[in-house]
C-alpha cells in the first residue's frame, strides 16, 4: 500500500489519538473534580464547580470529536467497537447525561434540590470514570470475553477513575486556595498512589496478555529507547511527590507543578498504549488500513480539519487565559 | 420479547425526539439574546440587559440538555445502526464531520464566555462571544440538515459493491431537499423559540410581574412570531412540492391518498385504514389536495396502491402532518392577534395572554410532528430509494436493547419534567424583585 490509501487513515489515526489524549487530560480534570467532591461542604463543593465551569462544555466537546473522527474515517470499526461495548458505553452516556445536567440545574434550581444535583454530578462523573477504564480493560485484552478480561476490565476501571481523580486534585491545587487546597493535595497524594498501581498493572498484564505487544517492547535495540518512557514517569512522580511534601509554599509557589506532572504522565502512558497497539483500531483484528472510509471521503474532511482544528487550539489556550487564575464563584452577571 | 429491530428505532427515536427539542430552542434564542444584547448596547436601556441575564439562563440549561442528548446521538450510530455507517459512511462521515469541527467546537468554547465571562472580558467581546455562539448553532444546524436532506433525496454519490462512494460534494451537501429543510427548520427554530419567550413572559405578567424586562420580552416573542409563521407557511408549501417531486409516496401518505386519482380531494380529517386501504369517516374538500400540490385541481396525484410494500405507515404520517398545520395555522391567529394588541394597548388582553401560556410549547409539538412526518414517511428506507432501515440494525442481544431503550425513555422522562420545572420556578422567581416596585407605582406607595 502507497500513497494516500496509506497516509490518509495513518494522518487520522494520529488525529483521533490526539482527540482521545487531550479529552482524557482536560475532560479528565473535570471529571476528576466531581468524583472528588465531598457531599458533606456544600461551600467547598461550590467553589470546586467554580473551578470547571467556564470549561467542561469544551472539554467534553473533544469525546465528540474523538469518537466522531472513529466514526467518521474509519466506520466499521466504530461499529465493531462499540457493539462490543454495548452496555459500558451506554453507563458511560448515562454518567454523561447526569453530569451534564446537573452541572446547569444545580445552579438554577430551588435551593433544596441542589444536594441532590450535587449528588447526581458525583455520580455521574463516578459512573463515566468507571465506565471509561472498564471499555479501555476491555479494549486492551482484545474483545477476548471470559472472566480474565472482565477482572481485568474492572481493575482498569477503578484505575482510570482514581487517574482522573488524580489529575481533577491537582488542578484544584492550582485552581484553589487555603482549606480546600490542602485538601485537595492530601488527596493528589492518595490517588496518585492508585494511578501508581494501574500503570505498574497494566503494564504487566499488557505484554503478558499479547505476544506482540510483548515483541514490541523487548526486542532490542528499541528496548532502550522505549525505557525512557517508564523512567520518565517516575521523575515524575518523584518531582510530585517531593513538591506535595512542603506544602502549601509561600505566595502559591508552584502550584502548577503537580498539575504539569500529572499531564505529563497521562501523555507518557498514552504514548505507550498507542504504540503497543498501532496500526490496529481493533486489537489483533482490524487494522487502520482494513476500517478506513474511502480517501475521497477523508480528504475531503483532512481540508476541513486543517483549517479548523488549529483555530480550535488557539481559542482554546485564549478561553483558559480569560478563565486564568484563581476560581471564583460564578455568576451569569 | 419485541425484536431488536423494533427496539433500536424506538430508542433511536426517542433520543432523537429527545435531542431535536434542545436545539429547536438553542438555535433561534440565541439569536435573541444577541439581539438583546445590542439593544442594551444600543440604548443603554436596562430592561434588554436583564431580558438577556434572565433567558441566558434558560439557554444555558437548554444547551446543557441538547449537548448531552446528541453526545447519545452520536454513539447510537455504532450501536444501533452498524450497517448504516458501513453502507453510507464515506457521504455521513465528512458531513457529520464538518458539524462537529466547525460548529460544536465555535459553540462549547465561546460559550464559556458567553456564559460567565462578561466580568472578565470586555463588552464588546462578550457581544462577539454571543454572536459566535449564535453563528455556531446555525451551522450546526446546516450540517446536520445537509446530512439529514441526503438521506431523504440523495444526490452526487455512486454505488460500488453496495458501499456509496463520494463523486460531487457540492450536490451531497446542496442535495435537492436541502435548500427547503434548513429554511423550513430555521424558522421553525424561530417560532418555537418566539413562543417560548412569549408564553414565559405572558405567564411572568400574569403573575403580576409589571417590569419593563417582561414588556420587551413580551413584545419581541409576539412581533418576531408574526412576522416569521406567514414565512413558514410559505416555505412549508414549497417544501411539500419539492417532497411530491422526490417522494411520492411520502405525500401520498401525508394526504391519505390509496388510489391514484386525478383531482384528489383534501382530507381535513379521516382515520386511514391500511387493512382495507382506504379512509374511514372521512371528511374532504373535493379537489383540494391536487389544487394545491399541482397548482391545479385536476392534476393528477399517485396513491399509495403503486408503491405497495415500499410506502411508509400511513396513520402516523397523515396525523402528524395535520398536527403540525393545525399549530401552525394556530400560531397565524394567535400571534398576528396579540401583535395587533401590542401594537394598539402595549399588552395583548387577559384571555390572549392565557392563550400565550398555552401556546408556549407548541414550538416543540410542531417541530417534533414535523420531524415524524419526515422520518417516519421515508421509511422503510433509510436512505430513500437505496437501503433499507430492516438491513442496518445492530445484531445485540434484544434483551440488552430492551434495557437500554427504557432506561433512556425514563431518564428522558425525568429530565424533561425536571428541565419544565425548573424554567418556571425560574420565571417564578424572577417576579417578586421586579414585581414590588412596579406594584409600588401603580398603587402609588414609595419604599
Ligand atoms: C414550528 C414548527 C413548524 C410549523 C409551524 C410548520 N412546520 Fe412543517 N416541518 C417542521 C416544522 C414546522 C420541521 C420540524 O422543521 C420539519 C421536519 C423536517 C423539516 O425539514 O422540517 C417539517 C416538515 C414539513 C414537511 C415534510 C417534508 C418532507 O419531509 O419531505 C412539509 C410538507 C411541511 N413541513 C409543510 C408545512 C406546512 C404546509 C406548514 C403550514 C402551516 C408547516 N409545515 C408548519
Ligand atoms: C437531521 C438529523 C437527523 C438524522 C441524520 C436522522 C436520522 C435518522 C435515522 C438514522 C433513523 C433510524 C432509522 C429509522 O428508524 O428510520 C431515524 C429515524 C427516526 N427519526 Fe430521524 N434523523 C434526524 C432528525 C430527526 C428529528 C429531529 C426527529 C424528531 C424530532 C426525528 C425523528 C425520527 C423518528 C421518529 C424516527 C423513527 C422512524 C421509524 O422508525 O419509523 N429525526 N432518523
Ligand atoms: C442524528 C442526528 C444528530 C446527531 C448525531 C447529533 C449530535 C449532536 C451532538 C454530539 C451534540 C453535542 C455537541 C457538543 O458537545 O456541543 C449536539 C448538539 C447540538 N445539535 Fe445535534 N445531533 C443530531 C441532530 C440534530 C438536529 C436535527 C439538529 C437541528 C436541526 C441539531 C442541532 C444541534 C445543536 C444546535 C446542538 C448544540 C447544543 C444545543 O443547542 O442544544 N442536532 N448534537
Amino acid at each position: 500500500m502507497t500513497g494516500e490509501a496509506y497516509w490518509l487513515p495513518v494522518i487520522f489515526i494520529l488525529l483521533m489519538g490526539l482527540a482521545i489524549l487531550i479529552y482524557a487530560v482536560l475532560d479528565g480534570f473535570d471529571l476528576g473534580v466531581g468524583i472528588l467532591m465531598p457531599m458533606d461542604n456544600p461551600e467547598a463543593r461550590h467553589l470546586m464547580i467554580a473551578s470547571i465551569g467556564p470549561f467542561w462544555d469544551a472539554n467534553e466537546t473533544w469525546l465528540v470529536l474523538a469518537v466522531g473522527l472513529l466514526l467518521i474515517a474509519f466506520p466499521s470499526a466504530h461499529s465493531q467497537v462499540l457493539g462490543y461495548l454495548y452496555l459500558p458505553a451506554f453507563f458511560l452516556l448515562l454518567g454523561l447525561i447526569l453530569r451534564g445536567v446537573a452541572f446547569d440545574f444545580r445552579a438554577k434550581a430551588h435551593a433544596a434540590f441542589q444536594q441532590r444535583w450535587d449528588l447526581c454530578f458525583k455520580s455521574g462523573s463516578v459512573i463515566a470514570a468507571l465506565s471509561q477504564g472498564y471499555m479501555l480493560g476491555i479494549y486492551v485484552t482484545g474483545f477476548e470475553g471470559g472472566w480474565l478480561s472482565v477482572a481485568f476490565g474492572l481493575l482498569s476501571a477503578v484505575c482510570v477513575t482514581a487517574a482522573y481523580a488524580f489529575i481533577g486534585a491537582c488542578w484544584l491545587v492550582r485552581k484553589t486556595e487555603g482549606e480546600l487546597q490542602l485538601w485537595a493535595a492530601k488527596r493528589a497524594k492518595l490517588t496518585a498512589v492508585w494511578m501508581m498501581i494501574g500503570i505498574a498493572s497494566v503494564s504487566l498484564v499488557n505484554p503478558m496478555m499479547s505476544p506482540e505487544v510483548f515483541d514490541k517492547w523487548f526486542t532490542l535495540p528499541q528496548a532502550f529507547l522505549l525505557l525512557l518512557i517508564p523512567f520518565i514517569c517516575a521523575v515524575l512522580f518523584t518531582v510530585f511527590f517531593i513538591y506535595l511534601a512542603q506544602f502549601p509554599y509561600k505566595g502559591d509557589f508552584g502550584s502548577w507543578v503537580p498539575f504539569a506532572c500529572a499531564v505529563g504522565i497521562f501523555v507518557l502512558c498514552f504514548q505507550a498504549l498507542a504504540y503497543s497497539y498501532f496500526p490496529y483500531v481493533v486489537p489483533g483484528q482490524v487494522t487502520v488500513w482494513e476500517a478506513a472510509s474511502a480517501p475521497e471521503s477523508l480528504k475531503f474532511i483532512l481540508y476541513g480539519a486543517l483549517v479548523v482544528l488549529p483555530a480550535i487550539v488557539i481559542y482554546t489556550v485564549f478561553v483558559y487565559r480569560v478563565f486564568g487564575g484563581k476560581a471564583q464563584s460564578l455568576s451569569y452577571d | 420479547m419485541p425484536d431488536v429491530f423494533m427496539l433500536s428505532r424506538i430508542q433511536f427515536a426517542a433520543n432523537i425526539t429527545f435531542h431535536i427539542l434542545f436545539p429547536t430552542i438553542t438555535i433561534a434564542l440565541c439569536w435573541l439574546l444577541l439581539f438583546f444584547k445590542l439593544r442594551h448596547n444600543k440604548t443603554g436601556n436596562q430592561a434588554w440587559l436583564d431580558a438577556y441575564r434572565f433567558w441566558v439562563k434558560v439557554f444555558a440549561l437548554s444547551f446543557a440538555l441538547g449537548v448531552v442528548s446528541g453526545i447519545t446521538m452520536s454513539f447510537q450510530f455504532g450501536t444501533n445502526w452498524p450497517g448504516y455507517m458501513e453502507t453510507v459512511g464515506n457521504i455521513a462521515g465528512p458531513l457529520l464531520g464538518y458539524e462537529v469541527l466547525t460548529a460544536f467546537f465555535l459553540e462549547a468554547t465561546f460559550l464559556g464566555i458567553m456564559l460567565y465571562g462578561s466580568g472578565r472580558v470586555s463588552n464588546r467581546l462578550h457581544t462577539i462571544a454571543t454572536a459566535l455562539v449564535a453563528v455556531g448553532t446555525s451551522l450546526s444546524a446546516f450540517w446536520i440538515l445537509s446530512l439529514n436532506s441526503w438521506m431523504q433525496t440523495p444526490a452526487g454519490f455512486e454505488m460500488r459493491d453496495g458501499v456509496a462512494y463520494p463523486v460531487n460534494w457540492w450536490a451531497i451537501i446542496f442535495n435537492p431537499s436541502m435548500p427547503y429543510r434548513v429554511t423550513h427548520m430555521l424558522l421553525a427554530s424561530g417560532l418555537t423559540a418566539s413562543f417560548f419567550v412569549a408564553g414565559i413572559s405572558a405567564y411572568r405578567l400574569l403573575k403580576g410581574d409589571l417590569s419593563d424586562e417582561v414588556r420587551v420580552s413580551l413584545k419581541t416573542g409576539v412581533y418576531l412570531a408574526a412576522l416569521l409563521i406567514p414565512l413558514q407557511i410559505f416555505a412549508g408549501d414549497l417544501h411539500g412540492l419539492n417532497t411530491f417531486k422526490h417522494q411520492p409516496a411520502k405525500v401520498a401518505a401525508m394526504e391519505g391518498v390509496w388510489e391514484t386519482e386525478a383531482g384528489a380531494p383534501l382530507q381535513l380529517f379521516a382515520l386511514p385504514n391500511s387493512e382495507t386501504r382506504r379512509n374511514d369517516y372521512s371528511l374532504s374538500i373535493p379537489r383540494g389536495a391536487s389544487w394545491i400540490l399541482t397548482h391545479s385541481p385536476d392534476g393528477e396525484i399517485r396513491g399509495l396502491n403503486e408503491f405497495e410494500g415500499e410506502h411508509p405507515p400511513v396513520a402516523p404520517v397523515f396525523w402528524a402532518f395535520r398536527v403540525m398545520v393545525g399549530i401552525g395555522l394556530l400560531m397565524l391567529l394567535v400571534s398576528w392577534s396579540c401583535s395587533w394588541q401590542v401594537w394598539r394597548r402595549g399588552q395583548p388582553g387577559a384571555l390572549w395572554l392565557k392563550a400565550l401560556v398555552m401556546m408556549t410549547f407548541s414550538g416543540w409539538l410542531a417541530t417534533v410532528a414535523g420531524w415524524y412526518v419526515t422520518e417516519i414517511g421515508r421509511q422503510p428506507f433509510m436512505v430513500y430509494g437505496l437501503v433499507k432501515t430492516a438491513d442496518l440494525v445492530t445484531d445485540t442481544a434484544s434483551g440488552n436493547v430492551l434495557f437500554t431503550a427504557v432506561t433512556y425513555v425514563t431518564v428522558y422522562l425525568v429530565l424533561i419534567v425536571a428541565f419544565l420545572h425548573t424554567l418556571f420556578y425560574l420565571a417564578r422567581k424572577a417576579v417578586p424583585k421586579a414585581a414590588e416596585p412596579a406594584n409600588a407605582k401603580l398603587t402609588g406607595v414609595t419604599s
